[in-house]
């Protein structure tokens, strides 16, 4: 393990920065649109309608496929490809990367999802089902869409990738999970530049939505850009949301040597697990999650400028995590506190790694996004820096981001990126 | 079906599993591969929806009469006469 509190004095090398973001969000499909949005308090929910489950509302993005696809890749692919194959595009584009001259056999693809392969199955029994289920009509499709690695070996194909690809299956933390693990890999000396980060295509599948429902955790409202509530005294549950995000990791000596543009170094992060609950968040492991990210950052609680919740709107987990954030920012003043599900839903194997990019830009403007839809605060989520309703600036370009992303399974992720000065 | 129109079917087809190509200038005789960017799962494509759209069975062994057009729709002839358009 790199040691605590060493990370500036490490050799470049073994210093990990960020020189890229790739985002398709519900709200935006660039980091700017993203986080103009985001400024602006405009909601990425619309309503929304799935087989067998009916009407309810979800985060859907409109990016251009077409783009960086071709119609026959995307048709044969899968929704969570064609997310990742744009993302990964957009973020090898927006680092500066002289790609045509890159080794694409040091290039690694590490991309988090929550579950791959519902939709794909659902579909293809959906299909089958006009055929009275014989399975003479099954997709030889089927398999190379639904395989573990499928978002990110779509990737390497679209791309030319020939380092290694992988997913890495962590629930809703995945986002992080994807970050963390390019970042070691590139510690490792396995790639010289990992495309990391999490997709996800989960509002394809019914299975999630009726799920959610049954669980008591899918979220009703009257307006679909009210759905996702946060915090709220009224929330009732989670808005679905697809969506991705992918950023270029390089180590420093390497993003120095190319004069690249740095949004941010990766100073902590922390991965643990609950071992309590399928679904129940335990908010004593996820305090003990947040200390680690500190402690190998080498930093107090007092010292984070933005906090990036995970809260997803279910009247236990948010609590739960409030819980968790009070034990740590409790007496930390100057930390602000925002969500970004709030504006989008919950982008499940996305939402770490896109909801940490929305926060990038406070490390040059210092504009705290806010969590909207609160109208009546829950007194059990009233944490003192809880950035409400609007934008909150703190009059100085915010110095380290901190964000969490929690899954099922009682898998936690923190990372803490610190703005970048030569 | 006449041959014109399971040409037609199979045009429908392709439009489908190959929607980048441009099908206008196709030449019958040519193989498939020659003129398109066809690889073994878009064969196994163009199996599939002849079974989902015509319940039309290509056993394994005939696929390489799947070469062209001109040797689809000759194979195809038989199998298909009897189908209404």
């Amino acid at each position: 393990m790199i040691s605590a509190g060493k990370t500036e004095q490490l050799p470049d090398h073994q210093r990990i920065v960020i020189t890229g973001v790739g985002l398709t969000s519900p709200n935006g499909n660039s980091l700017a649109d993203f986080r103009g949005a985001l400024l602006a308090g405009t909601s990425g929910v619309s309503e929304y309608e799935i087989r067998y489950f009916g009407k309810t509302f979800a985060g859907v993005c409109d990016f251009d496929v077409r783009r960086h696809q071709t119609r026959k890749d995307a048709r044969r692919g899968t929704r969570a490809g064609s997310i990742g194959a744009y993302c990964a595009n957009e973020t090898i584009q927006d680092s500066g990367v002289d790609w045509e001259n890159t080794d694409k056999d040091r290039v690694g693809i590490y991309i988090g999802v929550t579950e791959h392969g519902n939709v794909e199955t659902e579909n293809e029994i959906f299909e089958i089902s006009n055929f009275e289920y014989d399975t003479k009509f099954w997709s030889h499709h089927h398999n190379p869409r639904t395989v573990a690695n499928n978002p990110a070996g779509e990737i390497a194909i679209n791309m030319g990738i020939t380092g290694p690809h992988y997913t890495i299956g962590a629930a809703c933390a995945a986002g992080n999970a994807g970050l963390i693990q390019g970042a070691q890999q590139l510690r490792l000396d396995e790639c010289d530049l990992a495309i990391a980060g999490g997709v996800s295509e989960s509002i394809h599948t019914f299975g999630i939505f009726a799920g959610f429902a049954s669980q008591g955790a899918l979220a009703t409202h009257d307006n679909a850009g009210e759905a996702s509530r946060p915090f709220d005294m009224n929330r009732n549950g989670i808005v679905v949301a697809e969506g991705g995000c992918l950023y270029v990791l390089e180590r420093l000596s390497d993003a120095k040597a190319r004069k690249a543009k740095i949004y941010g170094e990766l100073v902590g992060y922390a991965m643990n697990t609950d071992a309590t609950d399928f679904v129940l968040p335990n908010p004593e492991r996820q305090t003990q999650c947040i200390h680690k990210a500190l402690n190998r950052a080498g930093l107090e609680a007092e010292q984070i400028d933005i906090v990036s919740t995970h809260a997803t709107g279910t009247s236990m987990g948010d609590s739960l995590e409030c819980e968790a954030i009070r034990n740590v920012f409790g007496k930390s003043p100057t930390t602000f506190i925002n969500n970004a599900k709030s504006f989008i839903g919950h982008s499940m194997g996305a939402a770490g790694s896109l909801e940490l990019a929305g926060n990038l830009p406070a490390f040059e403007d210092g504009v705290c996004h806010a969590t909207i839809n609160i109208d009546e605060l829950d007194p059990e989520c009233a944490l003192d820096g809880l950035v409400q309703n609007q934008p909150r600036e703190s009059g100085k370009p915010a110095d380290y981001i901190l964000n969490n992303s929690f899954g099922m399974l009682g898998i936690n992720s923190v990372v803490i990126i610190k703005r970048f000065t030569a | 079906m006449a041959p014109a129109e399971i040409r037609e079917a199979i045009i429908e087809i392709l439009e489908d599993i190959a929607p980048d190509e441009d099908l206008s200038t196709l030449e019958d005789p040519k193989a498939f591969r020659d003129q398109l960017e066809l690889d073994s799962m878009d064969f196994l494509d163009i199996v599939m929806e002849l079974r989902k759209r015509y319940r039309v069975q290509v056993p394994e062994e005939d696929y390489g009469h799947l070469n062209s057009m001109a040797s689809t729709v000759e194979y195809l002839t038989p199998k298909m006469e009897d189908i209404a358009v």
